[in-house]
Order: structure tokens, then C-alpha cells, then sequence
């Protein structure tokens, strides 16, 4: 089995990071804001793996369980919140619930 | 603090007092604070002369505080009082005491009496600062100091527009002069780095000679302030319109005291003033130009307070004229002698126009001689001193003038003549008035109204008994100045014709006769409305001459044009430009903090791929 290249590797760590960044920017959903994230956040560790097998080194893979752990976490919150928002605001849409006002 | 110290600082204590309790006083304690305190400073000056007539050096000075220094000159707050000074304190002081005691009962039913009387008495400390400052930016204070009063007691009564609108003109007016010696004290400083009067006259005529350029210009620039100030030509139109104040404010500012500044400028200024004999004489055209002037205008007036105007400004000119010829003791003692006088016709009038419910038209009083007897006798009092009749104080004063003129190196006798036609024309409008306003029969007021019913007698009459005694007596004191005006001209008079004196004294006669004729019809009106021919001539001089047209054609509309075309100031377009500039940058900046989250997302992920992009590139 011949050893996937870096490049590649990276190349899809960025699509697949852009693709969770412009969702996180042009979704108004909040739950798929979320969604975005995680995509970002799987984005980053795959580039950690990548990255870890290339150079034969555990610390990859030790800072991909480090991500998983805490997009775990982070779910659990946001999860909680949207519910909790849905429940008082009966809406997830981030422009309507946005209280800054500039 | 020696006494002299203590002089301006009553009226200012009084000044504070008033203007800060306001309307809480009744009008006894305000009038019996604002004359008592100008009661203290007459007192004060009293004593401080007589310790000057003991005193060795003939001067008395005393520092309070230094004000500031510039490079080597000191500027400091400190009086210094030599024979011209005494006499102007003592005028200041003493006349300004009679006129308070009488604007008391004058002005006691004003709703506004104690802001009255609390700039009156800012004005005594101004004045008081002026004739009694040791250099030439203490006076420029109290100088600034006496405009300011002047302003605001011209537009006392706000509420009129003309008021305000004279007080505004007499304030821009005066303003045109008093640059004029702010510029030339500038230049004295540059040139003789000293402020000091005393240092100024006596250094200025060790460094310069008699016709040098420096002083010329110096001197000139300070005659500019003083023609300001003391209305003569070409800065004089704002003094008729200045009668728009209270009477007691044109008896006390714009007759006896503060337009006299002028001439007191000029006397102080002396050793700047004799190295330049062009601006000597300058002076005396100036003065001569302005008494005709003002006695033709004074000719063909209706209001009583503006023929008494013009005639402040014809004896004004006079001062002017006994400067220019170098007879300096006899101006300052005309000076003095015309406080009384004009006071006491200023004061006289302001009792009359009280009688006839303030009315101020000449052509519509007449009789007034059997209704109000005492003010008539007063009245007479005063115009026989302005027209220099033997034995009047004015007679001593102005004979005194004349008597330098003919034969003086920067008058002569064009001058004299112009002198004596003044003095002809002074007792024509006299005559004029006294027969307008005395003779005859009353045209309009049947009735007077009894001036002691609501004012008290006592101080609205007894000021005008004590002015009329120092108006026909005032020509006894006998002032020396032998101390302070070193160069004392000498008259040939062996040179003289022997007709001048004689004609002198004559001319006033003549006038009275000239108008004894003339103006017949004035005099034996029994009782039909009189009004003035409506000739162009007479318009003419009733507008002072048209120089309130001219400067208003000349200097008002054009500039009133050119800001009504920059009405968007160019140059603050290019200051705004700045403003501009900002908000723009601000308003972009605020656009970006919208609130909204996800704009800020994309704002960091564009600003990563950018810097990312300039890294890699």
C-alpha cells in the first residue's frame, strides 16, 4: 500500500475547511453553523493525521483525539443551546436572534 | 496698601457686590453701595493729591503685583500718579460721584437698576485704571476696559434695537482706533523694548531725533487710537448714536470722562508726541477739522442729547487742537473744565426729558423757562460755559487754547481762525437750543410732569447745584504741570496782532447776537408746531455730514456683500475638508461593527487568505 502523499492529504484538509467556513458564514441556521464547525474542526484533524503519518509520530493522532474530545464537548453544549433557543425564541435563525447592534 | 492703591478697588468691590446679588438689593442699598463706594475713591483721591502737592519728586507710585514680564521689560500692576493723572482722578472721581448720585434718582424706577449702577461703577474702575496706570498695557486695559462699559451702557436698554445697534456701532468703531494703538504700541515696544510711560518718554527722546521716521509712525498710530476714542474725525460717528443710552451714562462716559481718554493719551504720550511735529500737527487739523465739523451739525439737530453730542465733540476738538499746538496744560485744563460744564448740560437735559415723559425732540418742548425755572437757571449755567463767556470756567479754558494757537510752530493761524469760527458756531447752536427748548411758548407738553414725585429731589438736584458752582468757578483752580509737560511752548506775543485777544472774547457775543436775529422764530413761537426746514442742507447736517452714509456706502455694504457672497467660507471648506475626511473614515469603520457575527467570521477568514496570500507570495 503506498503511502497517500501529503499534498493530497492537505489539499482536502483545505476543501474541506473552506467548505465548513463558508458555511459557518453564509448559513443562517444555527444548527448548521454548528454543523460547519465540526466539518472545520474534522478538517483540522485530518491534517493532523496527515501529518503525523508522514513523519511516523504519535503527536498527530494524540492532537486529533484532543480535537475529537473537545468537537464532543462542544456539540454537547451547543446542542443544549439550540435547544434551549428553540424553545424560547421558537426560531434558530442568527440574524433574528443577534443582539448586537454595532 | 497705601491709599492710592485703594482707589479703583472701591468701585470694583461695589461692581462685584452688584453684579452678583443682582435684583435682591432694594434700590436704597444699591444706590447707597454704588455712590458710596465712588464716594470712597473721590475721598481717597482727595487725600492722595494733597499728599502729592507735599511729595518732593511730585509723583507718587506704588506696586501692587507684577503682572508679567516680556524679555527685559517688566509689566507690572502698578499707579503712578504725577499732576496730569491727579487732575484726571480727580475729575473722574469727583464728577463720577455727582453723576452716580444723580443716576441714583435718575434711573430708580428701572427694572435693572443695580446692573446699572454695577457697570457704572466698572466703568469708574476701568477709567480709574487708565489715568492712573505706570505703562502703556495697564492702560490699554483699562482703555479696553472703559469700550466695554461704554458698550454695555449704550445698549442698557436692550430690549430697542436702535440701542443695541448704536452700542454695536460705538463698539466696532472705537475698535478700528484701538487697533491702531495696539499696533503702535507694539512698534514702541519693539523699538524701545520698554513699556514704562515714563521710561517710554524719556527714552524716546535720547534714541530718536525730532523728525525721525520711527516715532512719526508710532505717534500716528497712537493718534489713531485716540481719535477712536475721543470721536474725532474721521472715527467720530459713533458718539451721536452713543446718546441712545441712559442720560447719566452720556453725561458720564460720553462727555466727561471717557472721551477725553484721547487727549489724555496724547498729553501721556508727549515725548513721543514733540519728536514728530507732522503728527503734532496733525493733531491740531484733526481737532480743528472735527469742531467745525461737529459745530455744523450740531446746527441742524432735533434730538436735545445729540446737539449736546456734537458739542462734546466740537470742545473735544478743542483739546485735540491745544495739543497739536504744544499748549498741553491748556488742554488738559479745558478737559477739565469741559467735565463740569458738559456734565451739568448732560445731567440738566436728563431732568428735562424726565419732565416731559422722555421726550427728547427740541421742536416739540419751547416755554420750558417759566415751567421748570431751576432747570432753566442751570441750563444757562452750563451753555453760558460752553460758549466761553468772560468769567466761566470754558472762557479761562478755551481763551486759554486760542491764546497758543497763532503763534504756535504746528498750528497758526489758519488754525486760529478755524478756532474762533468754532467758538461762533458753539454759540449759535447754543442759542439755538436755549431758544428751542426755553423760549417761546410750549408747543406740545402743557403739562409737566413733577420730576420729584417719584424721584428723590435731593440727589437729582443737588449733584446739578455742585456741578453748575464748579462749572462757573472751575476756571479759578489753578493747575500746574510745570513737572510733567517739561517743554512748555513760549508765545511771542509781541508778534501777535493786538486785535486776536479782544476778537476772542468777542465772537461769543457775536453768536449770540448772529442768532439772537436768526433764529427769531424759535424764539417767538407762541405755541404753533415748528418744524425744520426740510432742505437738503439741513438733512444734510442733521446725518453729521454723511459720514455715516459714506462709511455705510463705503465700508458696511461692501463687506456686508462679500459675506453675503461667502456665506461658505472658502477657507473653512478647507478646514472642513479635514472634518470630512475623518467622518468618512468614520463612517466606514462604523458600517464594519454591524453586530453581526457572521460578517466578522468573514472578516477574519478574508483577512487570513489575504495575509496568507502576501506570505506565500
Amino acid at each position: 500500500m503506498t503511502a497517500i502523499p501529503l499534498n493530497h492529504v492537505l489539499i482536502l484538509a483545505c476543501i474541506l475547511f473552506s467548505i465548513g467556513f463558508i458555511g459557518v458564514i453564509i448559513r443562517k441556521n444555527t444548527l448548521f453553523i454548528l454543523m460547519s464547525l465540526e466539518i472545520m474542526l474534522n478538517a483540522v484533524g485530518v491534517a493532523f493525521i496527515g501529518a503525523g503519518s508522514v513523519w511516523q509520530q504519535a503527536d498527530g493522532q494524540i492532537m486529533f483525539i484532543l480535537i475529537l474530545s473537545l468537537a464532543a464537548a462542544e456539540v454537547a453544549i451547543g446542542l443544549a443551546l439550540l435547544i434551549r433557543m428553540q424553545r424560547r425564541y421558537q426560531s434558530l435563525d442568527i440574524d433574528k436572534l443577534s443582539e448586537m447592534r454595532g | 496698601m497705601s491709599l492710592l492703591a485703594w482707589i479703583p478697588f472701591y468701585p470694583l468691590i461695589s461692581f462685584l457686590l452688584l453684579i452678583a446679588l443682582g435684583r435682591r438689593l432694594s434700590w436704597g442699598l444699591a444706590s447707597t453701595l454704588s455712590i458710596g463706594a465712588i464716594a470712597l475713591s473721590a475721598i481717597s483721591s482727595g487725600l492722595v493729591i494733597s499728599q502729592l502737592a507735599s511729595a518732593d519728586s511730585g509723583i507718587i507710585s506704588v506696586k501692587l503685583w507684577s503682572w508679567f514680564s516680556l524679555g527685559s521689560a517688566e509689566v507690572n500692576f502698578s499707579f503712578y500718579l504725577d499732576s496730569l493723572s491727579a487732575v484726571m482722578i480727580s475729575v473722574v472721581s469727583g464728577v463720577g460721584l455727582l453723576i452716580h448720585a444723580y443716576a441714583a434718582a435718575y434711573m430708580k424706577n428701572d427694572e435693572n437698576f443695580s446692573r446699572f449702577m454695577a457697570y457704572m461703577n466698572l466703568f469708574i474702575v476701568a477709567m480709574l485704571i487708565l489715568v492712573l496706570a505706570d505703562n502703556l498695557v495697564l492702560l490699554y486695559l483699562g482703555w479696553e476696559g472703559v469700550g466695554l462699559c461704554s458698550f454695555l451702557l449704550i445698549g442698557f436698554w436692550y430690549q430697542e434695537k436702535e440701542n443695541v445697534l448704536a452700542a454695536r456701532k460705538a463698539f466696532i468703531v472705537t475698535r478700528v482706533g484701538d487697533t491702531a494703538m495696539a499696533i503702535g504700541l507694539f512698534l514702541l515696544f519693539k523699538s524701545l523694548g520698554e513699556l514704562n510711560i515714563a521710561a517710554v518718554n524719556v527714552s524716546a527722546s535720547s534714541l530718536w531725533q525730532i523728525g525721525d521716521e520711527l516715532p512719526y509712525w508710532i505717534a500716528l498710530l497712537l493718534l489713531g487710537g485716540a481719535v477712536g476714542k475721543s470721536a474725532q474725525l474721521p472715527l467720530q460717528t459713533w458718539l451721536p448714536d452713543a446718546m441712545a443710552g441712559p442720560t447719566p451714562v452720556s453725561a458720564l462716559i460720553h462727555a466727561a470722562t471717557m472721551v477725553t481718554a484721547g487727549v489724555y493719551l496724547i498729553a501721556r504720550m508727549q515725548g513721543v508726541f514733540l519728536l514728530s511735529p507732522e503728527v503734532m500737527s496733525y493733531v491740531a487739523w484733526v481737532g480743528a477739522l472735527t469742531l467745525l465739523l461737529a459745530g455744523v451739525a450740531a446746527l441742524a439737530q432735533k434730538d436735545i442729547k445729540r446737539v449736546l453730542a456734537y458739542s462734546t465733540m466740537s470742545q473735544i476738538g478743542y483739546m485735540m487742537l491745544a495739543l497739536g499746538a504744544g499748549a498741553w496744560s491748556a488742554g488738559v485744563f479745558h478737559l477739565m473744565t469741559h467735565a463740569f460744564f458738559k456734565a451739568l448740560l448732560f445731567l440738566t437735559a436728563g431732568s428735562v426729558i424726565l419732565a416731559l415723559h422722555h421726550q427728547q425732540d427740541l421742536f416739540k418742548m419751547g416755554g420750558l423757562l417759566k415751567k421748570l425755572p431751576v432747570e432753566s437757571g442751570l441750563f444757562i449755567v452750563g451753555l453760558i460755559c460752553l460758549m466761553a463767556l468772560p468769567g466761566t470756567s470754558g472762557f479761562f479754558s478755551k481763551e486759554a487754547i486760542i491764546a497758543t494757537l497763532w503763534s504756535s510752530p504746528t498750528a497758526g493761524p489758519v488754525l486760529w481762525w478755524g478756532a474762533i469760527l468754532g467758538a461762533l458756531l458753539t454759540s449759535i447752536y447754543s442759542c439755538r437750543l436755549f431758544f428751542l427748548a426755553f423760549l417761546g411758548a410750549s408747543r406740545e407738553h402743557d403739562k409737566v410732569h413733577d420730576l420729584h414725585h417719584d424721584h428723590p429731589t435731593v440727589l437729582l438736584r443737588w449733584p446739578l447745584f455742585l456741578l453748575a458752582l464748579l462749572s462757573l468757578f472751575g476756571g479759578l483752580i489753578s493747575l500746574d504741570f510745570t513737572e510733567v509737560f517739561a517743554v512748555a511752548s513760549s508765545v511771542d506775543a509781541a508778534q501777535e496782532p493786538a486785535w486776536l485777544h479782544p476778537l476772542a472774547i468777542a465772537t461769543p457775543f457775536i453768536g449770540i447776537a448772529f442768532a439772537w436775529f436768526f433764529f427769531k422764530s424759535y424764539r417767538d413761537n407762541n405755541g404753533e408746531a415748528l418744524e425744520m426746514k426740510p432742505g437738503g442742507l439741513n438733512r444734510f447736517c442733521g446725518d453729521g455730514l454723511g459720514f455715516d452714509w459714506l462709511y455705510h456706502s463705503l465700508l458696511v455694504r461692501p463687506y456686508c456683500f462679500l459675506a453675503a457672497i461667502n456665506r461658505r467660507d472658502i477657507i473653512d471648506q478647507l478646514i472642513m475638508f479635514n472634518g470630512w475626511y475623518v467622518r468618512l473614515w468614520h463612517d466606514a469603520m462604523s458600517a464594519s461593527q454591524n453586530g453581526s457575527l457572521r460578517w466578522y467570521a468573514a472578516g477574519i477568514g478574508l483577512a487570513v487568505v489575504c495575509l496568507a496570500g502576501v506570505t506565500t507570495l
